[in-house]
């Protein structure tokens, strides 16, 4: 007998895949957050920290981006705990994704920073503005200018990236999933549907980005 | 429980060459797939452009994991037969690395000079021809370190394959990480393997670009 595809079966777990597409939003907002922070933080301790700084980021970034996401979830989660660091799986989560999308908007800042004409520094200097003063309010708008294309689609890959996190029994969406495919056995319906919505939600994301990126910086291209 | 013995390291050593299989396997079907979506992304026929633009975003705005799940787990269901573990991964990160390559390659045809067509075309070359001799010889060169970056991230990806029970690198460190309760340095172990292989190809692709664009300043 063939299968017969019912989307109708998921309709009670619409309350379930709700919920977990709120928590994974949520997690990738904070991570997202958590990362540019960091992104930001490496991209300057790079550029102008002393020589023990800079190597520590540099490991840091390397290690960070030469690893899987999952081994380093499991790492910071499971791991941890024998450092007397035990972490609830919510905020392991969060902790990890943000590091690993850290590690790669140091790289996104840091070539932001480089990629500003070393006149308008200087310019900024001459005007008798301190050095921290030059890096808030001259090179990091055109900076962030520079880089504003992969900014967002490492926020892209940062969203996409959270469906790792119910790995270690956080209740994001993959984890309503299973839930609803152990109880109805729809495996094809269900992960069809998370799919899509993780389709959606990575539309209006982009869509979101191209708004904020045109109203900061006008029309890509011209100025 | 019992302690961490040697013979876990060599459980773990050994099943990078899953690892490894995963990431050739996924490599060589995805790159078919990728000249496929490159040659249709830079086509005259505009429904063909259309067509893999969408394979394109569908692939890179849904998880890995979720597509991972829908062929393991849905697609028996659906069809009605066994498929085993290790053909799902290597179609879940087959269509992945088609999508990325076939993206970044399409990329690298599009930085090819529109002159090179034009001057392909004068001499009397066929479209065809002018793709074969004159285009892609070009694009090539400027594809392979994007191209190997890549292969870093492919790499990486296999590491989902332990979730569908998979006994790669990944997995063998779980394994190991539940006999022993000795997370923290088995899992260390497991992240140096990948390092080890993800390092040396990530500084390659930067060499590799420094070297292109040393190339083109002269």
């Amino acid at each position: 007998m063939a299968y017969q595809v019912q989307f109708e079966a998921l309709t009670p777990y619409v309350g379930e895949l709700a919920q977990g597409l709120l928590h994974t939003l949520a997690y990738a907002a904070s991570s997202i957050v958590l990362g540019m922070a960091i992104g930001i933080g490496g991209a300057i301790a790079l550029l102008y920290g002393g020589k023990l700084l800079r190597g520590v980021t540099r490991v840091y970034v390397e290690f960070f981006r030469n690893t899987p996401a999952l081994v380093q979830l499991f790492l910071i989660y499971f791991g941890l705990p024998a450092l007397g660091l035990r972490l609830d799986a919510p905020l392991a989560g969060v902790i990890s994704l943000a590091l690993y999308c850290g590690a790669y908007m140091v790289e996104v800042f840091r070539s932001g920073l480089l990629s500003v004409p070393r006149g308008i520094a200087e310019a900024g200097a001459a005007l008798g503005l301190r050095h921290r003063q030059v890096l808030m309010y001259v090179l990091f708008v055109p900076a962030l200018r520079n880089v504003f294309p992969a900014l967002s689609s490492q926020m892209v890959l940062t969203l996409i990236g959270t469906s790792l996190i119910s790995q270690i029994g956080v209740e994001d969406i993959f984890h309503a999933g299973s839930f609803i495919d152990s109880r109805t056995f729809r495996s094809f319906e269900v992960y069809v549907v998370i799919c899509a919505m993780y389709f959606v939600v990575v539309q209006m994301l982009r869509i979101a980005l191209g708004f904020v990126q045109r109203r900061l910086f006008g029309e890509p291209g011209g100025r | 429980m019992r302690g961490l013995s040697v013979a876990d390291f060599w459980l773990i050593l050994g099943s990078i060459r899953w690892t490894v299989a995963l990431a050739v396997s996924a490599l060589a079907i995805g790159s078919v797939i990728a000249l496929v979506i490159a040659v249709a992304r830079t086509s005259r026929l505009p429904w063909l452009r259309l067509l893999a633009r969408v394979y394109i975003e569908l692939v890179q705005g849904t998880p890995l994991l979720g597509v991972l799940f829908l062929l393991y787990f849905g697609a028996p269901m659906l069809l009605g037969i066994e498929v085993n573990a290790f053909t799902a991964a290597v179609v879940a990160f087959s269509l992945s690395a088609g999508a990325f390559l076939g993206d970044i390659w399409r990329g690298s045809i599009e930085s090819v000079a529109p002159g090179q067509w034009e001057a392909g075309a004068c001499v009397g070359l066929r479209r065809i021809q002018v793709m074969r001799y004159v285009v892609w010889p070009q694009a090539a060169r400027v594809a392979i370190a994007p191209t190997v970056s890549y292969l870093v991230q492919l790499i990486k990806n296999t590491s989902l394959a332990a979730l569908v029970g998979i006994v790669e690198l990944t997995r063998s460190g779980q394994v190991v990480a539940g006999s022993t309760l000795a997370h923290l340095p088995v899992f260390c172990a497991v992240a140096v393997c990948y390092f080890v292989i993800c390092y040396p190809l990530a500084r390659l692709a930067l060499s590799i670009e420094g070297r292109m664009h040393a190339a083109r300043a002269h």
